[in-house]
């Protein structure tokens, strides 16, 4: 349940930077960021961390259907996705909220969806490469191979022209990776060496299934069964999510094939509201990952590069405004009228349709007057 | 002054009510946006619910221990500041970077925003707070069972195969006193408290209860059964048939299958054979395996068999689906799962519908036979009772004999006496000669 000897971490629990033969590959990709980019990796997680407490608070109060939580993985995400170039494809699974907010995905789609108000469409196109919200588990890997693929038929990639060479990161979870999908597409992208790079995020529980009767292994030796390199990373520190993934990325964009990140985190939440995770773990994992919190290291970690107390509060603020936006939008949304879902089955009218409208109609009537 | 009711949400997918647990909150209390008001246990979990207002408590609306729909309104919150409604509000589409939402969020809105400054960033990673998907900082739900042990236990010495003997016999260890070199709980002493238990079991009778009388709501599983029960008694009509039987092959047989190695392990007991027999009489007499629907009857050519069980929430009857295609292996399995998951309160809805027949053993209990109530939907529920020895007439001898009554009762919409007693009589034949069932 917690880190070993093979994790790569570069900003330990306390904060403070690891200087070792294994970090010193990745260290110049932090020293290269100035502070205010070092900066923005903690407002992406903060910002997102209270949007996704809120939009579970939304649920309870009867605004959504559903919650997926991303509480606890914010590092793993953030660190990746602002790794990820323009020009890169993301293929998200489900609950990878920030790096939708980072490519320019309003998060009123996804609540959108939770409500029951959209099927979770976005165009990729017009949202910075942003792929849709996956709910079959490690159908996207599938996707994403095939898209590497269609990268390379495009020769849009391997070019040596980093500024536009093209790659594709595709997450997932410890869970998916028992899919026959994640194998399917781990051998396809082995085959073609296509540029993808495998971004699993271990949260260590599938639903109420932990990681450890899932496998026997540990995720990040799997790839290699299919020739490709796998590293464990402390999904938890999100220097290393950054500069891992940016190597990797870069590795799968100059013609390196596949990559494979295994990033240990930990759901601290639900797995989604309909579910209660304290019928299923206990309170000793948890407290290991409290500790390893990814915000409370990494505020350390600015503190003692001369940020102050204006800095956090002013972050502060801005989720604190980011929240109350959502949460007016959210409760404006309405609900739509049930007669709706006749309407798009058959572009013509249909007489089963009219029936099955009426029928609604009469049985909605038969309530008034009996309620107050 | 604006006046906001709270309505039960759905917290779950597809929930249609949950039981007012605990309020956290009483008339006059301040809250803050997302503080937990009240505790809920729905069929799945208990959860809390965050406020979703700023103002003060005017009213509870629903008392404790009371079960309501979704939908119900539970409290009332008053609030000075004019809350946010979709009408007053204008919804701007406001394009998702951080610095225009910044500016576009301001003055209606302060009362929202105020509970986030009070401290969320740093209190939110405390321990224990974190596990609930709520955001707020309430302890953990509740202790879990496993910790239970208590001190008394703690003190118990004996060795596993004396506990299991123990439990086999129904027997608390905290009540037998030790009479092992080193305090240790003994075979002898297992076997002596379980005589005593059942020599004297009436003698702990609890005190009359302090009140004169006692009112218990009507909810949850208790409500369900009443439900059902009312349902099948007055729509369809009952009529009962009884049979007493030589049952001393059956013993046998399962005696025979308890020292098989291929039933090791697996629980085997009377109500396997009488389930076996169940499923060979139904399809001799299918029509007891239908249900009524006013316009047909519609015949099962399958049964999902049903066993009623006693759970400590009341009585559930979660049923064995295909039993036909089972081997007898397999049916003693699904029979152990299925009240082993019943026993432990976990028993889906899922595995509580589509029931074509059920069996009440109410032999487990002590009893000879009863006139149990169809299960709604079904048309034939069969009561096992108790075996035991009794003087039994064999070739002009009296001889002491395994011997139990199998009854069933049938509605009389569908069946009628010469089914019914076909029925049983078949049910009968097979628990007098297992061996019927290789037909």
């Amino acid at each position: 349940m917690s880190y070993t000897a093979a994790t790569v971490q570069l900003l330990d629990i306390e904060g403070k930077l690891v200087t070792s033969d294994a970090t010193a590959e990745y260290l110049p990709y932090i020293e290269k960021l100035s502070d205010d980019q070092l900066r923005e990796f903690h407002r992406q997680m903060v910002v997102i961390r209270r949007f996704d407490i809120d939009a579970a608070n939304l649920q309870r109060q009867g605004q959504l259907a559903m919650w997926i939580p991303s509480l606890g993985q914010e590092a793993a995400q953030v660190g990746s996705g602002l790794a990820a170039r323009p020009q890169d494809h993301i293929f998200p699974s489900y609950r990878e909220h920030v790096i939708a907010r980072i490519r320019g995905v309003d998060p009123m789609r996804i609540i959108e969806m939770l409500r029951g108000l959209s099927h979770g469409g976005w165009d990729p196109k017009e949202h910075n490469n942003f792929h849709l919200y996956t709910l079959v588990l490690g159908s996207q890997t599938l996707h994403a191979a095939g898209y590497a693929m269609g990268i390379q038929l495009d020769g849009a990639t391997a070019t040596g022209n980093p500024e536009t060479d093209e790659a594709v990161i595709v997450y997932f979870g410890d869970g998916s990776s028992s899919q026959g999908d994640v194998n399917e597409a781990l051998v396809f992208a082995a085959s073609y060496q296509a540029p993808l790079v495998f971004f699993l995020q271990n949260n260590h529980w599938a639903i109420s299934v932990p990681v450890t009767r899932q496998s026997r292994t540990p995720l990040y030796l799997r790839p290699g069964g299919f020739g490709i390199p796998g590293i464990q990373i402390d999904g938890n520190d999100v220097l290393a999510s950054y500069a891992v993934t940016t190597a990797n990325l870069d590795r799968a964009r100059s013609g390196g094939g596949p990559q494979f990140i295994e990033a240990l985190t930990y759901r601290m939440g639900a797995h989604t509201t309909s579910d209660d995770p304290t019928k299923y773990r206990d309170n000793e994992e948890l407290d290991f990952w409290t500790k390893a919190d990814a915000i409370t290291r990494y505020e350390k970690f600015l503190r003692s590069r001369g940020a102050g107390d204006d800095f956090f509060a002013e972050i502060e603020a801005e989720a604190a405004d980011l929240t109350a936006d959502i949460r007016r939008r959210t409760i404006a949304l309405g609900v739509p009228e049930p007669s709706q879902m006749f309407e798009y089955v058959y572009s013509e009218p249909h007489a089963l349709m009219d029936a099955q409208r009426e029928w609604l109609a009469n049985y909605e009537a038969s309530f008034e007057g009996g309620e107050a | 002054m604006a006046s906001s009711d709270f309505t039960l949400p759905d917290v779950g997918e597809g929930l249609t009510e949950a039981e007012i647990v605990s309020w956290k909150v009483k008339p006059g209390d301040s809250v803050e946006m997302n503080q937990v008001l009240v505790e809920i246990e729905t069929a799945k979990s208990l959860v809390e619910l965050p406020s979703p207002f700023v103002g003060t408590v005017s009213a509870l609306l629903v008392e404790e221990g009371q079960t309501v729909e979704v939908g119900t309104p539970i409290i009332t919150v008053s609030s000075d500041a004019e809350l946010p409604t979709p009408a007053a509000e204008e919804a701007t589409e406001i394009a998702d970077t951080a610095a225009t939402v910044a500016a576009a969020e301001e003055k209606p809105h302060a009362t929202l925003v105020g509970y986030g400054v009070a401290g969320h960033g740093t209190s939110r990673r405390r321990g224990a707070a974190v596990p609930q998907v709520a955001a707020t900082d309430a302890p953990a739900p509740r202790a879990r069972p496993a910790s239970v042990p208590a001190a008394a236990a703690s003190v118990i010495i004996a060795k596993p195969p004396i506990r299991k003997l123990a439990k086999d016999l129904g027997v608390d260890l905290a009540e037998v006193s030790a009479t092992g070199l080193a305090g240790e709980i003994t075979r002898d002493d297992v076997v002596r408290q379980a005589s005593q238990a059942s020599v004297f079991r009436n003698i702990q009778t609890p005190e009359w209860g302090d009140q004169r009388e006692e009112r218990i709501p009507v909810k949850g599983v208790r409500k369900a059964i009443a439900t059902a029960m009312v349902t099948s008694a007055f729509t369809a009509p009952h009529v009962s048939v009884f049979v007493d039987i030589d049952a001393t092959r059956t013993m046998e047989f399962v005696k025979r299958l308890k020292n098989s190695t291929d039933f090791a392990g697996v629980r085997v007991s009377p109500l396997l054979i009488m389930a076996k027999a169940v499923i060979w009489a139904v399809r001799r007499n299918p029509t007891v395996n239908s249900t009524w629907t006013d316009k047909e009857i519609i015949v099962r050519h399958y049964v999902n068999l049903g066993i009623a069980a006693a759970t400590p929430r009341g009585l559930i009857v979660p049923n064995v689906k295909d039993a036909q295609e089972l081997s007898l292996l397999d049916l003693a399995k699904s029979l152990e799962q299925l009240t082993l998951t019943a026993r432990d309160g976990k028993t889906q809805p899922a595995e509580m519908s589509g029931g074509t027949i059920t069996i009440t053993n109410i032999g487990s209990y002590g009893m000879d036979t009863g006139t149990p109530i169809i299960n709604p939907g079904e048309a034939a529920i069969v009561a096992l009772g108790s075996i035991r020895q009794k003087p039994w007439v064999v070739d002009g001898q009296v001889l002491p004999r395994f011997v139990t009554t199998v009854g069933a009762s049938f509605d009389h919409r569908i069946v009628d006496g010469d089914v019914a007693s076909r029925f049983v009589a078949d049910l009968a034949s097979v628990l007098e000669e297992p061996a019927l069932l290789l037909d």
